[in-house]
């Protein structure tokens, strides 16, 4: 495989295109990828031997910072496990508020995750679009829980803020701004041939490949794989609520964009519902200070797909084990195999189509001649740049989309 | 009979030694203990002839004299099997599955780092997650191991 016209390129390691920064090291022959070389674990925190030193309630906002954006995602998944193992029946009223908090969160991260791919594709004002109407999202957020992300509104045996009428009826008003501009989004993802164009065929992962490497959340949905923990192992309030399941043929980027579109008006849906449906009653029971010994394992959708959580107690106030498993760590080995045999110039938006967390630094990639001493650095806008370039010339080329879409914001 | 009664039934009728050791926890959770020597066939009849097609993760536990190991297995309706085998702490030796389930890698690395577990059939690759310096024999989730303020000052020097 090694030979002198192969280059090998390594991204990182650190490179915070992931929650965790890791290490890419590309082999390239001329723009094509020949093979990925992932290194893991540049940010590990040790925030598991963490928790064993800590209490179950100090570890509910040490869970929660996890990840910024499914902050809620986590610390959901954790206190249902410890209730799992206290035998703690969680009032009615507080499961209905964290899956109004689960979905709120989904949809800000789905519209985080758009703005990200319409960027990294050369598309920025629907980047512009996206996160604006993100805001609406995020305010309601803001409004509800008192921050926009890391909301701590949970606690062991329920939730710690209720969600008034004023607050229902602001909710249900953002969701009508919001179910309007998705069907645009929807509208332009499924009609625009040159997102069509740009998109479709790019990280392909067979409903086999999903299957095999264990891929999970909208990354196996868009493979056709119907894997969705608020069915299949319903938590909270979802095996009361009424939604669908979206699943995509494509395999590739552009499935994975219809999916996450499509899953916003469900989304939108489920907080509907339960808003009506919200039963009244307290919104917490007391837990114990001291959990039982037991284990139990909890399984959560978080936005990126399924998340899990292990804890094994041991009768003290401190757990004896929590194991935390996000969906990132199950989708990155997937990134793997959509990149062999592509583009380099189609790196970024396929490491973007799994919805790794994006953060704002900047990232480095150095280009190192195979059998030399010979390198050179590139910075990630450079490679993003690079990749629009190498598009525009394949006659992919969104200066007029950006136009067209800037003029409807206009008018 | 519920479907995890279904299951428990057919587990025990191809391994009758299994008769004990099947605890159906609530709908959807079922756990399973057995020995290193029966792990295998065990994991791969679950796997390939019973469906569990969706390795979650791996959990690993420091039970004092032994390790634990929980393979975490989702397969349809929702039902998950917390399938654990254990093995001594002076001889911490288990199987790969990577053959079942090529993304396990990620999961077995973690157990070497974190214990100190030895898996036998792990294809060559970085490891995973602590760093490349990062002294032999220190495996931060033992019960033992104490945070030690000398590590990474060396690594620091060089940046």
């Amino acid at each position: 495989m090694h030979n002198s016209e192969e280059f090998r390129i390594p991204i990182g390691p650190q490179h915070p295109a992931l929650k965790e920064p890791e290490g890419f090291s590309v082999a390239l022959k001329g723009e094509k990828i020949l093979g990925v070389d992932i290194r893991l674990g540049y940010n590990h925190r040790g925030i598991e031997k963490a928790a064993e030193e800590r209490s179950y309630i100090q570890d509910i906002y040490l869970i929660e910072r996890v990840c910024g954006i499914c902050s809620h995602s986590h610390s959901t998944c954790f206190v249902q496990t410890v209730e799992e193992i206290a035998g703690l029946t969680v009032p009615a009223r507080a499961l209905y508020i964290r899956t109004i908090i689960a979905e709120l969160e989904r949809v800000h991260s789905h519209l985080l995750w758009l703005g990200v791919a319409g960027h990294e594709i050369g598309f920025d004002t629907l980047l512009m679009y996206s996160w604006r109407d993100r805001e609406v999202v995020m305010d309601i957020l803001a409004l509800v829980t008192g921050n926009r992300v890391n909301y701590g509104m949970n606690t062991i045996g329920g939730v710690r803020r209720d969600i008034s009428l004023q607050q229902a009826q602001e909710i249900l008003k953002a969701m009508d701004i919001l179910e309007e501009r998705t069907k645009y989004y929807i509208e332009v993802a499924t009609n625009e041939t040159t997102i069509i164009k740009r998109l479709s065929g790019v990280g392909v992962l067979s409903r086999e490949d999903v299957l095999l490497l264990d891929a999970v959340g909208p990354t196996a949905r868009a493979s056709g794989v119907k894997r969705d923990v608020r069915v299949d192992d319903p938590y909270a309030a979802y095996g009361e609520l009424t939604f669908n399941v979206i699943t995509d043929d494509h395999c590739d980027v552009y499935g994975r964009t219809v999916v996450r579109v499509k899953e916003l008006l469900e989304s939108y849906k489920i907080i509907r519902q339960a808003l009506k449906n919200l039963p009244a009653g307290p919104i917490a029971i007391r837990a114990p200070r001291k959990i039982p010994a037991g284990e139990a394992l909890g399984r959560y959708e978080a936005p990126r797909g399924e998340d899990v959580h292990y804890v094994k107690s041991n009768g003290t106030e401190k757990p004896e084990r929590v194991k935390i498993r996000a969906p990132t760590l199950a989708n990155v080995q997937a990134v793997k195999h959509m990149l062999r045999d592509r583009f380099l110039a189609d790196m970024p938006i396929v490491v973007a189509a799994i919805d790794p967390c994006f953060s704002c630094t900047d990232r480095m990639v150095r280009l190192a001649e195979q059998g030399s001493d010979k390198s050179k650095i590139i910075s990630w806008p450079s490679l993003h740049a690079y990749s629009i370039e190498w598009h525009k010339k394949q006659g992919i080329d969104f200066s007029e989309l950006n136009k067209k879409l800037a003029a409807r914001l206009a008018r | 009979m519920s479907q995890e009664e279904k299951i428990k039934e057919n587990l025990i009728s191809k391994f009758s030694y299994l008769d004990n050791s099947i605890n159906l926890v609530r709908p959807r959770r079922i756990s399973i203990e057995v020995g290193l020597d029966n792990f295998l066939a065990v994991f791969a009849y679950l796997a390939k002839d019973m469906q569990f097609s969706h390795l979650c993760t791996i959990t690993g536990l420091d039970e004092q004299e032994r390790l634990g190991f929980i393979y975490h297995l989702a397969g349809a309706g929702g039902v998950m099997i917390n399938l654990k085998t254990s093995v001594p702490k002076a001889k911490p030796l288990i199987k790969s599955v990577t053959a079942y389930f090529p993304g396990a890698e990620i999961y077995e690395r973690e157990l070497v780092d974190l214990f100190g577990a030895k898996v036998e059939g792990l294809p060559p690759g970085h490891r995973y997650p602590l760093t490349d310096d990062w002294p032999a024999g220190q495996h931060p989730l033992r019960k033992d191991w104490r945070p030690n303020p000398d590590i990474g000052k060396e690594a620091g020097k060089d940046a």
